[in-house]
């Protein structure tokens, strides 16, 4: 709960700055926070229950594409794609963490990326809906599917902030609920978690399809926000980078992966814009805070103030 | 790049956990404040192309071109500098479309130019539309950009992927005197379109398409698909570039192939930015193209010159294509006299530019907005100890519809994998 405070004066800022903001910072904000959801979904898997996930851009991307082929391919109104990209990503994650779910450790992170690969490869050969490599342009814009009485980025911005905050919302009372100690408690020990009565088959599963379901919300803002899918969303790459968002911002707390998405997303945008060997500058940041915060950025503040 | 130095210089920056968003905040705010001045007297160009990664030398060749005209023309255009921006898009579509919102809504450019693959030329294109950017696209050749998907923001000055393969289809059937052929190629939309393209026309003179063999883009071996070409074709058509070019040249050769069987195929398999790294494996192989560097007309001849004096290599088709779309931007931005700010008139200038002296030869738009320009067919040969593709016959003046009636072609559905 120490976190209160902190969170209450980002919030405000995010509430107030944005329209004093030029529309390229404002754009920044919006994927920020549409990566902050992400990294906060994957956080309840890979934080909250120790399930390492290399595979959770998959039902983004899945989400992404279904508000895309729906929209361009079948004209289909603003309801039916966000609840059908929410949908098909929940029901995906469901299928999968039938299969996932009762493995651990390396298994669970070699499935997880196999069937990571599965969709991405889905995605860039199922050519006739997803239009392979080139991908799917051409999603109508958010105000004009949605019939919003206004339009541009800040308008785009204050929509995410909103969906953003109602999801933090509910993925902080999940938790700090019973159900989420008992995440807690399986990462933990899960023998122990076991001999104590609780089905922990059944707990990642839930997890598995609740973080799921959480990717595909942002990734049906996402599709909006961008205009355009392709299968480099839901590729490898895209995967590591949501897990190094994680990992660099402190797993097992939502403000952690929250500030991971919001650094790597800035880093990525404006150092790349001064030099071209960017990469390296990224992987140079990454190393030092696995060597300096092991525990991610935001854990490593709560340590020291624990111990002083 | 203080976010970026800071962790690295002092690690202390950690600790304080609340220091790195309100860094962040600071940033962002610090370039709103001092921004740029609203009437900037530069006029600034957006560039994107792949510098890093697979196909960065493609990229790089296509921003040599650029700069060498640049740097030929000096001064600027009616007084005014010219800044070029450049952003490396990976080769990846969503970068592209990142680094282009950077130029265009942080830099404010007048004017963007750039752009390699077919994906990364879909995915910008309803984002140009909508910020009411003029772009001019060189090298993206997606049929579909100047046929079922125009965009009105942008004109390509380059060419469409099966333009100079209709041309070839014909050639190959008739001079070449090919019968029965198979085809080998990437499998993404260049690839399709180029092959589609060569089939169309190659079958409705008479001749058969047997076999059409795709390999992955990332494909490292060809063996597995080697093995699948029938023994019985006359010729095999084959579409690569870049690093897949030389390897599949080398392997078709251990393959024992190339004794056996003729090997055509689509200009950029044997175009310049891998020829010089081939051996004799790619002598004799024909291909289309709209540009080859053994081009023998006084302007090629002489951005030839130039542009291996200033890069020490020979330019590819790629280089020669921002060549000649920086010298179609200037004819442009002249046209207007240097007021690039009016957007919508400038669009309108850069649709009705007619060159007579690129080095490849003349080109003007067609009513759909792709180059109609000349189609070279082109023979790898040995000169002076360097392969060139020398031509052998140039087809004049050919648009993407080729004969065909744009209406009657435009009902058709583009080339796809099948």
């Amino acid at each position: 709960m120490k976190a209160v405070p902190f969170v209450a004066v980002i919030l405000v800022m995010l509430i107030a700055g944005p329209p004093f903001l030029a529309s390229y910072w404002v754009g920044l904000l919006t994927q920020m926070l549409i990566f902050a959801l992400l990294a906060m979904s994957l956080d309840v898997l890979l934080g909250y229950t120790g399930l390492p996930s290399l595979g959770h851009a998959g039902f983004f991307g899945v989400a992404a594409y279904a508000v895309a082929v729906l929209s361009t391919t079948y004209h289909a109104g603003f309801w039916t794609c966000v609840m059908s990209g929410i949908l098909i990503g929940t029901l995906l994650s469901t299928l999968l963490g039938l299969l996932v779910s009762h493995v651990r450790d390396v298994y669970f992170l070699m499935i997880t990326l196999a069937s990571g690969m599965v969709l991405w490869g889905l995605s860039y050969r199922w050519i006739p809906v997803t239009g392979g490599d080139n991908g799917i342009s051409g999603i109508p814009r958010l105000d004009a599917h949605a019939g919003l009485p206004f339009a541009g980025p800040v308008a785009f911005y204050y929509v995410t902030l909103l969906v953003f905050v109602v999801s933090a919302s509910l993925l902080a009372l999940l938790v700090s609920s019973p159900f989420g100690f008992t995440l807690r408690g399986i990462r933990e020990n899960e023998l122990r978690m076991k001999s104590l009565g609780f089905n922990t088959w059944l707990h990642c599963w839930v997890s598995y399809i609740i973080a799921g379901a959480f990717a595909s919300v942002s990734g049906v803002v996402w599709a909006y926000y961008n205009g355009f899918v392709s299968p480099t969303y839901l590729d490898l790459t895209a995967s590591s980078e949501l897990f190094l968002m994680v990992t660099l911002g402190g797993p097992g707390t939502l403000v952690g992966p929250v500030i991971g998405a919001g650094a790597i997303v800035l880093l990525k945008n404006v150092i790349s814009a001064y030099t071209q060997r960017w990469p390296l500058i990224l992987g140079t940041f990454y190393i030092i805070t696995m060597f300096g915060a092991p525990q991610g950025l935001w854990n490593l503040g709560r340590r020291r103030r624990a111990s002083s | 790049m203080k976010i970026a130095d800071r962790p690295i210089a002092d690690r202390r920056c950690f600790a304080p956990r609340r220091s790195v968003f309100v860094v962040v905040l600071l940033v962002a705010a610090g370039n709103v404040i001092v921004g740029q001045p609203p009437e900037a007297l530069p006029i600034k160009i957006g560039f994107i192309a792949p510098l890093s990664g697979p196909n960065a030398q493609n990229g790089r060749d296509i921003l040599n071109g650029f700069l060498l005209y640049l740097q030929e023309i000096g001064s600027g255009v009616d007084g005014r500098r010219i800044d070029v921006i450049i952003e490396d898009d990976e080769a990846i579509p969503a970068v592209g479309l990142t680094k282009t919102r950077k130029l265009v809504e942080r830099d404010k450019v007048h004017l963007m130019a750039g752009a390699l693959l077919s994906s990364t030329g879909y995915a910008l294109a309803p984002y140009i539309d909508a910020m009411r950017i003029p772009m001019l696209y060189p090298v993206v050749s997606a049929d579909d950009l100047t046929q079922r998907r125009r965009s009105k923001w942008i004109v390509r000055t380059g060419y469409s992927g099966s333009q100079p393969n209709h041309a070839f289809g014909e050639y190959a059937y008739h001079t070449l005197g090919l019968k029965k052929v198979a085809t080998i190629a990437l499998d993404y939309a260049f690839g399709w379109e180029s092959v589609g393209g060569f089939q169309r026309t190659f079958e409705a003179e008479g001749g058969l398409v047997a076999q059409k063999i795709w390999c992955p883009v990332f494909v490292h071996d060809f063996a597995p698909y080697l093995a699948q070409i029938p023994r019985d074709v006359d010729a095999v058509y084959a579409l690569f570039l870049g690093r897949s070019a030389l390897q599949f040249m080398r392997q078709y050769q251990e393959f024992g192939l190339k004794q056996r069987v003729r090997l055509i195929g689509a200009g950029t398999t044997t175009d310049e930015h891998v020829l010089p790294f081939m051996g004799d494996e790619a002598l004799g192989v024909v291909t289309a193209l709209h540009y080859t560097a053994a081009l023998d007309t006084p302007a090629n001849r002489k951005f030839v010159a130039a542009y291996r004096a200033r890069y020490n290599r020979v330019p590819s088709y790629y280089s020669e294509s921002m060549y000649t779309g920086a010298k179609w931007l200037v004819t442009a931005v002249e046209v207007v006299h240097g007021n690039v700010e009016d957007s919508a008139t400038l669009v309108d200038a850069l649709r009705h530019v007619k060159l007579t002296d690129a080095p490849r030869g003349p080109l003007e738009l067609d009513d759909y907005g792709n180059p109609i320009e000349n189609v070279y067919m082109r023979r790898v040969e040995r000169v002076n100890g360097q392969l060139q593709n020398t031509v052998i016959e140039t087809i004049p003046r050919v648009s993407q519809f080729w004969k065909y009636n744009p209406a009657d072609y435009l009902k058709q559905p583009l080339y796809a994998r099948r």
